[in-house]
């Protein structure tokens, strides 16, 4: 395994708690407003894991075990990105639905846990992150069977190599941009993002993450937040890194390079929160199906 | 310009796929007039090895009637009539998409075989236009206003253009003009139409003039 793989993967499980930290200064900018520090997210973290946790006596060790594999989850779908024009870690024929299902297991257990302290509320969220990511999921999937097939790999890493600086300008040119777009979705409606979801809003009626993890506290909490950071680095490792070819050159450089790029989608979030209102609840599905619809064209592209 | 051309027509295909999602009115007007800035735009590219007067005339004139005349037309009939909205289709929003989505894959079924016949590079041009063609038709269908039902006409009016160009069908330009001549009447027609429908019933619900007693 070569040393510039696990530097990658370090260098999220450090910078991951950056990108909230990033978003809030982003939309507090546009607000007007100081903001929290770049680095609140750490220190919020921190404290969590200093605290300990208190369990309601309804539940059992499937809300003990949520936070604990969801971050586990979360961290092992990291080995599988590649960033900066490294391969990944884990870079293995296939690996795209392992990343794909590693998502669906970290939700799974989030909505297990929620589901498991018997609150009706926390049973709405986790219905409807349910619903919205079984909406998400084709247009994740049939996005990355697109870049599989334009880029005959079915590695994420794979598909770096199948891409060229050429194919930016040249016939890939639409293929990449409908996925991109998609992916972003993807991206805002996974880690609970306007205009999906508002992660400012506690106790409304119509969020979706936060009212999941409202009675996991302590460490179990810091567990979650982390990994909800770890979710964001990951999808934006996705968006930067699998879909614009790597620039070849002196190895840290390209690293630097990827880390830059993942902060600008952090940017992006932080300026799309900023501009937009969150859709109506009823509304948000036919976005996601508009996702999978942009996915969908981009296959049909390939495959013509 | 293959790649130009490609973007091009992916772009009609969302401009579709927006007038089939969209629920506003105005969204799917101006959806309709990308379109045809799209296929202005499309028409010199393809004839730009042997651009001459006639094609730029052609297209800067459909391109000026139908993103320009025909979009403020069917605005003036909005405000007249108080349509926001097109309420409770016949097909949902969300299941339009999903059809909408079927048809793209029956029509790159149906227009691969003819995309050999014709140049490489116009060779998506030919899919599109039978999807904008498709699009169209199903807005017609599915849609209770009398205003988008109209915008379904320019959708396949759009597609058969677009037909034409990617066969690079030299028609005279007096069958070309006469077309949108052809067009222009229509929509006009409809505008007034309309804004009759809505002066007589203070709606334009389609579906319920087939109630209509003496």
């Amino acid at each position: 395994m070569p040393i510039a793989a696990i530097i990658q993967v370090l260098l999220a499980l450090l910078l991951a708690p950056l990108l909230p930290g990033v978003i809030n200064r982003v939309k507090a900018f546009f607000a007007g407003r100081c903001g929290p520090p770049l680095l609140q997210p750490y220190y919020d973290i921190l404290k969590l894991l200093r605290k300990g946790a208190v369990y309601s006596r309804t539940t059992s060790w499937v809300f003990r075990a949520g936070p604990v594999l969801g971050l586990a989850a979360a961290m092992v779908s990291l080995t599988v990105l590649p960033l900066g024009g490294t391969p990944a870690a884990l870079a293995f024929h296939g690996d795209l639905l392992l990343f794909a299902y590693l998502l669906g297991l970290m939700r799974f257990v989030t909505m297990t846990a929620a589901l498991d302290t018997g609150s009706a509320f926390e049973g709405m969220g986790a219905s409807r992150e349910a619903w919205f990511a079984m909406l998400a999921e084709p247009a994740l999937l049939l996005g990355l069977a697109a870049m599989a097939v334009h880029t005959g790999s079915l590695s994420l890493s794979g598909m770096l190599d199948g891409l060229a600086l050429a194919d930016i300008r040249g016939p890939g040119a639409p293929l990449l941009l409908l996925v991109a777009v998609a992916f972003t979705i993807v991206l805002l409606t996974e880690n609970a993002r306007i205009p999906v979801d508002d992660p400012n809003t506690h106790l409304e009626l119509t969020m979706i993450h936060e009212v999941m993890v409202l009675d996991h506290g302590g460490v179990d909490f810091g567990f979650i937040q982390y990994a909800a950071c770890l979710k964001l680095w990951a999808l934006a490792a996705l968006l930067t890194g699998v879909l614009l070819p790597p620039p070849g050159g002196w190895p840290p450089a390209n690293m630097a390079l990827g880390v830059a790029l993942i902060l600008a989608v952090a940017v992006m979030v932080g300026v799309i929160e900023s501009v937009m209102a969150r859709l109506k609840l009823v509304r948000v599905p036919q976005l996601l199906v508009a996702a999978s619809v942009l996915s969908a064209l981009a296959l049909a592209l390939v495959l013509r | 310009m293959p790649t130009a051309l490609d973007i091009l027509a992916v772009l009609l295909i969302l401009a579709n796929l927006r007038l089939l999602g969209s629920s506003r009115l105005a969204a799917c007007i101006r959806a309709v007039a990308l379109q045809a800035v799209i296929l202005g735009a499309a028409a010199l590219l393809v004839n730009l090895s042997d651009l001459d007067v006639r094609v730029v005339i052609i297209a800067v004139a459909s391109t000026g009637l139908k993103a320009g005349a025909l979009p403020w037309l069917l605005r003036r009939a909005i405000r007249e009539s108080g349509a926001v909205n097109e309420i409770e289709p016949f097909i949902g929003f969300t299941a339009s998409l999903l059809v909408g989505v079927g048809l793209l894959g029956l029509c790159f079924l149906i227009g691969s075989p003819l995309s050999a016949h014709v140049a490489a590079e116009s060779g998506l041009l030919i899919t599109v236009s039978l999807f904008t063609t498709a699009t169209g038709l199903l807005v017609i269908v599915s849609r209770r206003k009398a205003v988008t039902q109209v915008l379904g006409y320019l959708a396949m009016e759009n597609g058969i253009y677009a037909f034409g160009m990617a066969f690079a069908i030299q028609e005279p330009l007096l069958v070309e003009m006469g077309v949108l001549l052809d067009v222009f009447v229509a929509v006009f027609v409809m505008g007034i139409t309309i804004y009759n429908i809505s002066r007589e019933f203070d709606h334009i619900d389609t579906d319920r003039l087939s109630a209509l007693r003496d």
